[in-house]
């Protein structure tokens, strides 16, 4: 049978850790270990703590990679694979830098009804950045993701984890573009 | 304390009647007022917390027969009773003492549904409320509230709900004098579809990749921790506070036989007027989409739908006189789901509409079973080049052979679920995929649904 798509580049390098982009800083701030820390007796076992310390490390080096990684392995003294496996299992954890302000559209079924994916091209243009890059001023990254939860109210943008923009329309697209410029919405990781 | 949302909500929760006894308002009160959530409105207004007073003056087991006496069906998809999961969980004996756990599922992630979000923003009360009382009827010490990683300002609403009711005393040591500890602990996830299966909440809880599990052991055995663990969705649990307030006979008494109380349906696409509407069991489906939400939105006729989440088979306009139940749905080969209705109007491409579908379940398949990872892979492979002119001859019979090789030969649903558009669109429009196929071209005139910049 043949083949659809295209056969995988082979410049893929071998080890996990050299695909990972690094981060600027190689350890997490005090504040952050402590509050790490803090969570490693919160849940019934100290591995449950993976997911909310890789939160905390993601905003603290502004994204998920091998330093963030191998620093909640080592404050919570757990395997670093464990760690990999998780922060690369979850889509929130990014392992390469986004923008201030990572833009990420509903594009599912319901959202894409209601013009969904023609907004996110829309906001692609108007930003002048494709997916998965972010612009060369560091400001923003797009990404379309799944479902919301939003799909009475869609489409959905949400911007940074944050709270979410809904009945998105042209107008209202540029009303939160401006919003960010004007810096009315929290950066990423604050 | 991060931030609690602030802004006006403009969905529709509420419609001309709602409220009576014939449209009982159980799960959305005071839904689309964002002050509502507070416990001295919950508890002035609702009724709130009477429930859990009559539960505690209760035995256990007590509860828990009120429960099953009330009928009421998990709400987040299989529709499994719910009094009779509770019984599930082991007894203690003199040489063991069994820690236990009570786990909601907040992991809302089923493209067209969004009625969690409406119980945890409006009334995190009754969802805590719930809790308390399943924490009760199963004598757990410890609740957990797993929400999706998306909802990070519904995480913080509900540590701050959580606060209240512990500075209220309905959560913590000695709840209300009964000499039972009970607390409550949020656990945000991160961007994960198959962390709604319940397993694979669990793995996701304790802090791994959200992997489902090898069933038996079941969690009532071996669950959060290894301990024995109950997972219900939050619309069960909400329903849980109502059913002791008013007793379960009354609770059984809405709804139809089976399929008792009231749910709330969750409708977008496109209808005039999206929202979450309650209704009881058993209502026709032409009344929730044509006469509380308005009918077409576009003015054109409505081809399909989509009767409970993305992951039931489709139905279409022949269907409109379908009750929405558990047992009717299934009877015409489709299920309730979690009670989203995507609406879709004759402009929609079928092809297009299952190509987003596949792509989304590709995404989402944790790639644990072949089947599933490399089948919804191939899926979406085989889709896409149907759809975008290049599709062959023999194209439709791969994808029959494909989904029997996956439906039903995974460790979870999520494979099923993948299979259920598809062959449910092949069935009822073949003719559209044939009409690719031949000419290469489209069979409809609507709007794109994916974009070309597509990448995950």
């Amino acid at each position: 049978m043949n083949h659809p798509l295209p056969p995988e580049t082979s410049d893929r390098p071998l080890a996990p850790g050299q695909r990972l982009a690094h981060s600027p800083r190689a350890t997490l701030s005090a504040d952050c270990v402590r509050e790490i820390e803090a969570l490693a007796t919160k849940y019934p076992e100290k591995l449950a703590a993976t997911l909310p310390a890789l939160y905390l490390a993601q905003a603290d080096l502004g994204f998920a990679g091998l330093e963030a990684m191998k620093e909640v392995a080592r404050v919570l003294d757990i395997p670093e694979g464990h760690v990999f496996g998780v922060a690369t299992f979850y889509t929130m954890f990014h392992q390469k830098p986004v923008g201030k302000f990572h833009m990420q559209v509903c594009t599912n079924l319901c959202c894409a009804l209601r013009g969904g994916a023609k907004l996110f091209e829309k906001l692609c243009a108007r930003l002048a950045v494709k997916p998965g890059e972010v612009s060369p001023d560091g400001m923003w990254s797009v990404e379309e993701v799944e479902c919301l939860g939003s799909c009475g109210s869609g489409p959905c943008l949400q911007v940074n984890h944050e709270v979410y923009d809904e009945f998105l329309d042209t107008a209202r697209l540029d009303a939160v573009i401006s919003a960010c410029r004007q810096g009315n919405v929290p950066v990423w990781g604050k | 304390m991060g931030q609690i949302r602030t802004k006006p909500d403009s969905q529709i929760y509420t419609f001309e009647g709602f409220g009576t006894d014939k449209f009982p308002n159980f799960m959305l009160r005071g839904a689309g007022n964002l002050r509502n959530w507070h416990i001295h409105n919950y508890e002035q207004r609702h009724e709130g917390y009477e429930g859990l007073r009559k539960a505690l003056k209760m035995e256990p087991t007590a509860v828990t027969g009120e429960v099953k006496a009330s009928g009421l069906r998990g709400r987040g998809g299989a529709g499994f009773p719910t009094g009779l999961k509770w019984t599930f969980m082991p007894k203690d004996s003199d040489e063991r003492k069994h820690t236990r756990y009570v786990v909601c599922n907040a992991d809302e992630g089923e493209p067209g549904t969004f009625k969690d979000r409406a119980i945890m923003e409006y009334n995190p009360h009754q969802l805590i409320e719930g809790m308390i009382i399943a924490g009760w009827a199963m004598q757990c010490k410890q609740g957990f509230i797993y929400v999706r990683g998306e909802f990070k300002w519904l995480v913080d609403k509900l540590d701050a709900a959580i606060q209240e009711a512990r500075d209220a005393g309905y959560l913590g040591k000695n709840i209300l004098g009964t000499g039972w500890d009970f607390d409550l602990l949020t656990y945000r996830g991160a961007g994960a579809y198959i962390c709604g299966e319940e397993t694979a909440l669990l793995n996701s809880m304790e802090g791994r990749r959200g992997e489902p599990r090898v069933k038996p052991p079941f969690p009532a055995t071996k669950g959060a921790y290894g301990q024995p663990t109950t997972v219900n969705n939050v619309e069960t649990l909400a329903s849980v506070p109502v059913i002791l307030r008013i007793g379960g006979a009354a609770y059984a008494a809405i709804g139809t036989p089976n399929n008792t109380g009231t749910r709330i349906f969750g409708v977008s696409g496109h209808v005039k007027r999206p929202g979450l509407y309650e209704l009881p069991l058993g209502t026709p489906m032409d009344f929730l989409v044509n006469d509380l939400a308005g009918g077409c939105s576009t003015g054109r006729k409505i081809k399909a739908i989509i009767p409970g989440g993305c992951s039931a088979p489709m139905l279409d306009a022949a269907d409109f006189d379908c009750p929405m139940d558990f047992d009717a749905m299934k009877a015409r080969g489709t299920m309730a789901g979690s009670g989203g209705v995507i609406v879709m109007d004759e402009d929609v491409c079928i092809v297009e509409a299952v190509l987003r579908l596949t792509r989304f379940y590709a995404h989402e398949s944790c790639g644990q079973c072949t089947p599933c990872r490399e089948g919804c892979n191939w899926l979406e492979m085989v889709l896409h080049r149907i759809e975008h002119g290049e599709g062959k001859p023999g194209d439709l019979e791969l994808i029959a052979s494909l989904t029997p090789r996956i439906n039903l030969r995974t460790l979870c649903p999520l494979g099923d679920a993948a299979c259920g558009p598809i062959d449910s669109a092949l069935q009822k429009f073949r003719h559209e995929f044939e009409h690719h196929i031949e000419h290469k071209t489209c069979f409809v005139k609507g709007a794109k649904l994916t974009s070309a910049m597509g990448v995950h």
